[in-house]
């Protein structure tokens, strides 16, 4: 119960929509989402096959909880073979197309093949068809968006969409829903895009009802609600400020990866943090910040929406911008801004604007981008290579033009950058200057002043991540408990702990960021009260764990090994400059070999038979 | 004493809590679609509205309904549908200037706000405190007080309500 049962298999290579029941012995094993959709690609799809041709398969995919009134239940996930980094991509995303599949009566869609034109999918609770979207290639996700919702008239729709950059075959595109949230990272918009399926419009009615013991769900929802709301950080700090509450604390840390990683403290930080978007601007008295925005079912409200300034540079004869839109979140203002060097506000939240409006990954972007800029700086990249672009350190002209090409899909230099910057760096001679892992560029965490999250990067199953164990919860904000950032003791465990428990999470359809306030132990008994089977803190932590190393037994079978649980030379050998953490480097050599051995894996990294036995894998 | 549902849609952040509740406690599941609260967005403006039925005194569909299936619960002031006279002719629809009551096409009964007989689901589920029940007549009491704070300071210490182009509905800490 509370799964659907009903999986929507659609072949896009014949144009069928087929139903079939959900694998019931799986998800007692998977749970759901993450978990369950990893399964069926681990078991459909060839892990060595080229990402975005037709043997991959995408799959759109739902938690048992979602749709349902837990608090965040509204997730959903994109799972494919990313072709970005060639391993398993998962990529989360809220709004409300996630809850809107489960009303329509489904747990996943399967999309297999490639369709021979551009179509586009349309689902009314159980009636699903693959309708022509010729007329729709070429054009934005949100003129997409629009021009979807007005051909069915239905202002209900929910609609998951790829934009142009996806379509020129941009690394990072992502797979954007209700305009402003994305599957964000690995590429998943690629091969969606790839398989010339431009959207999936949702409409369901039928709702959500085979929850297993009713009362005791509502009575366990209303105590993890109150459990959010009391919470500092879930209660006002995401709600007051969003993700970019994390700005000034992560640069006062010294773990703000400044200038492609160069630095580790942004002397601008202030300029592009929550307080300053709060803060009325001088132009024209009005702050950039206009409001909080929740995605389905969620009683936190970290979403930002903001209204750039309308005499700025970047949108002054750009009408179509002066709109409140989605704002910039902690991860696409550290990218766009300090790893590029720029505080412009007002220019990255325009940048921002532009990866909503064309579906990019804004970390793996500004990341690039960041990548890029050392490279012009020391003379790999000239001016005649970027199309005239001054493709310097905090250039917001700079910034902003490369965007609106890869956005657009543009030819020359944009086309270099849409690789990502692994890619881009090795094209200049200098892989060395590429911060990335298994070719996903990393996030807003310099490891060398947080260390677990060396480890977390390192060993991400889906190239370096800070969602797959987001140690900082503990290294700095001290949940559950306090660790120190700078140490490497412990911190195999630590890690071990966050990706097994994130994985559950997941897959139950939740937001992980509910866990800055609740434990395993909150979440349990309300899966337990939704889901067959009795579902106690210790089954869920064996199904993350299951789902950890199925993720990297899918790696493995891909080619990857251990070979690739590395970092960038510049953490393990450049020390931080300033900050707390001055001095210091990536202590990776020290915690993997102990965080194989917690894994149940050999020296090497490979799963063992037992671990495979005790997992059932 | 009738209390009423106070709307304030700047508090509101979209998150369908209320649809959910009010889904939940009238059909048996959760499905905003049935839901008798409605948010709607407007995404140009960053803004969400939660709206439903204002149990107007004198109510459009209780005078229009041809059957009389529309009575008035004396207990909350609620304007409740017999859904076994009610004969699905959608009159009542047309009636309200409001349109917060809509037919069902499960049932083939039209669905409204009924208060939940006084203990609304909706305004228990928000987590913002955009749908409150209050006093009926007093559901202007928090405006008034705003303004009067402003008549109780000196001129030049005036600070007006912020509107919605302000940062004035981020959750107060």
């Amino acid at each position: 119960m509370s799964w659907t049962g009903k999986i929507l298999r659609v072949n896009l290579s014949d144009g069928s929509c087929v139903a079939e029941p959900l694998n019931k012995e799986w998800a007692a094993q998977y749970l759901g989402q993450r978990g369950l959709a990893t399964k069926y690609l681990a078991e459909e799809v060839d892990a060595q096959c080229d990402a975005l041709g037709a043997d991959n398969k995408l799959i759109m995919t739902t938690g048992p909880l979602t749709g349902t009134m837990a608090s965040t239940a509204g997730r959903y996930s994109v799972v494919t073979k990313s072709p970005l980094t060639g391993a398993v991509a998962c990529s989360n995303s809220g709004g409300y197309i996630g809850a809107e599949m489960k009303m329509a009566g489904w747990d996943m869609f399967i999309f297999e093949g490639k369709a021979a034109s551009p179509v586009y999918l349309h689902v009314e609770n159980d009636r699903a068809e693959l309708l022509p979207a010729g007329d729709l290639w070429g054009q934005s996700v949100w003129d997409a968006d629009k021009a979807i919702h007005n051909k069915h008239q239905d202002p209900g729709l929910r609609i998951a969409c790829v934009g142009r950059a996806a379509e020129a075959g941009c690394l990072y595109a992502a797979v954007m829903n209700d305009l402003h949230r994305a599957a964000g990272r690995s590429g998943v918009g690629t091969v969606m895009a790839s398989k010339n399926l431009k959207a999936v419009a949702v409409r369901g009615t039928l709702g959500v009802g085979n929850i297993k013991d009713p009362m005791r769900f509502m009575q366990a929802t209303e105590a993890g609600k109150k459990v959010l709301q009391e919470n500092a950080v879930t209660g006002q700090g995401l709600p007051s400020f969003g993700t970019q509450v994390l700005m000034n604390v992560i640069n006062e840390t010294g773990a703000l990866p400044t200038r492609n990683t160069r630095d580790v403290q942004f002397e601008g930080a202030h300029n592009i943090s929550a307080e300053a978007m709060a803060e009325p601007r001088q132009s024209d008295g009005k702050p950039n910040l206009s409001g909080n925005a929740a995605c389905f079912g969620c009683t936190i409200a970290c979403g930002r929406i903001a209204t750039i300034d309308r005499k700025h540079f970047t949108i002054e004869n750009k009408p179509q911008y002066w709109h409140a839109s989605g704002g910039l979140e902690y991860e696409a203002a550290w990218a766009l801004g300090a790893a590029t060097g720029i505080d412009d506000l007002e220019a990255l939240t325009y940048v921002n604007f532009l990866c909503n409006e064309d579906g990019i990954d804004p970390i793996s972007h500004g990341a690039t981008v960041g990548a890029a800029m050392e490279l012009f700086e020391m003379g790999a990249i000239t001016s005649d290579d970027t199309g005239g672009i001054e493709l310097k350190f905090g250039s917001a002209e700079a910034l902003s033009t490369i965007t609106e090409q890869v956005c657009q899909g543009a030819e020359g230099f944009a086309r270099a950058v849409a690789q990502g910057s692994r890619r881009l760096c090795e094209k200049y001679g200098h892989p060395e200057l590429s911060m990335t892992v298994k070719s996903q560029e990393f996030p807003a965490y310099d490891p060398r002043g947080i260390q677990g999250m060396c480890l977390t990067y390192a060993t991400s199953n889906r190239g370096a991540c800070h969602l797959r164990s987001y140690t900082v919860a503990s290294e700095i904000l001290g949940v559950p408990e306090k660790t120190d950032p700078l140490a490497t003791e412990g911190k195999a465990g630590l890690v071990k702990a966050f990706q097994d428990a994130t994985a559950a999470v997941d897959s139950a359809g939740l937001c992980i960021f509910t866990t800055f306030a609740w434990t395993l132990e909150d979440i349990a008994p309300q899966v337990d009260a939704a889901c067959e089977g009795d579902w106690s803190v210790d089954r869920l932590l064996e199904a993350g764990e299951r789902i950890w190393n199925l993720e990297r037994d899918f790696n493995r079978r891909a080619g990857l090994t251990a070979k690739d649980d590395r970092l960038p030379e510049r953490l393990l050998k450049e020390a931080a400059k300033t900050g707390p953490a001055k001095g210091k480097v990536c202590g990776l050599d020290v915690m993997l070999p102990e965080y194989y051995e917690l894994r149940g894996w050999t020296p090497d990294g490979e799963i063992t038979t037992q671990t495979r036995d005790r997992l059932g894998l | 004493m009738l209390r009423a549902l106070k709307l304030e849609p700047e508090k509101c952040t979209g998150c369908r809590q209320c649809e959910m509740a009010c889904s939940y406690e009238n059909e048996n599941m959760f499905n905003p679609a049935k839901s008798r609260i409605k948010v709607f967005e407007f995404h140009d403006q960053g803004r969400f509205a939660p709206y439903t039925c204002t149990q107007c005194a004198d109510a459009w569909c209780v005078r229009a309904c041809p059957v009389e299936a529309i009575s008035v619960d004396l207990a909350t002031g609620a304007k409740i549908v017999d859904e076994s006279t009610c004969v699905g002719c959608k009159v009542c629809t047309i009636a309200c200037p409001f349109g917060t009551i809509n037919y069902n096409q499960d049932s083939g009964k039209v669905i409204k706000c009924d208060l939940c007989g006084g203990d609304p689901w909706c305004a228990k589920a928000c987590p913002t405190g955009a749908i409150t029940y209050v006093n009926a007549d007093e559901t202007g009491l928090e405006k008034m007080r705003a303004w009067a704070q402003n008549s109780a300071v000196p001129v030049s210490h005036v600070n007006l309500p912020r509107d919605r182009g302000d940062v004035s509905y981020v959750r107060a800490q």
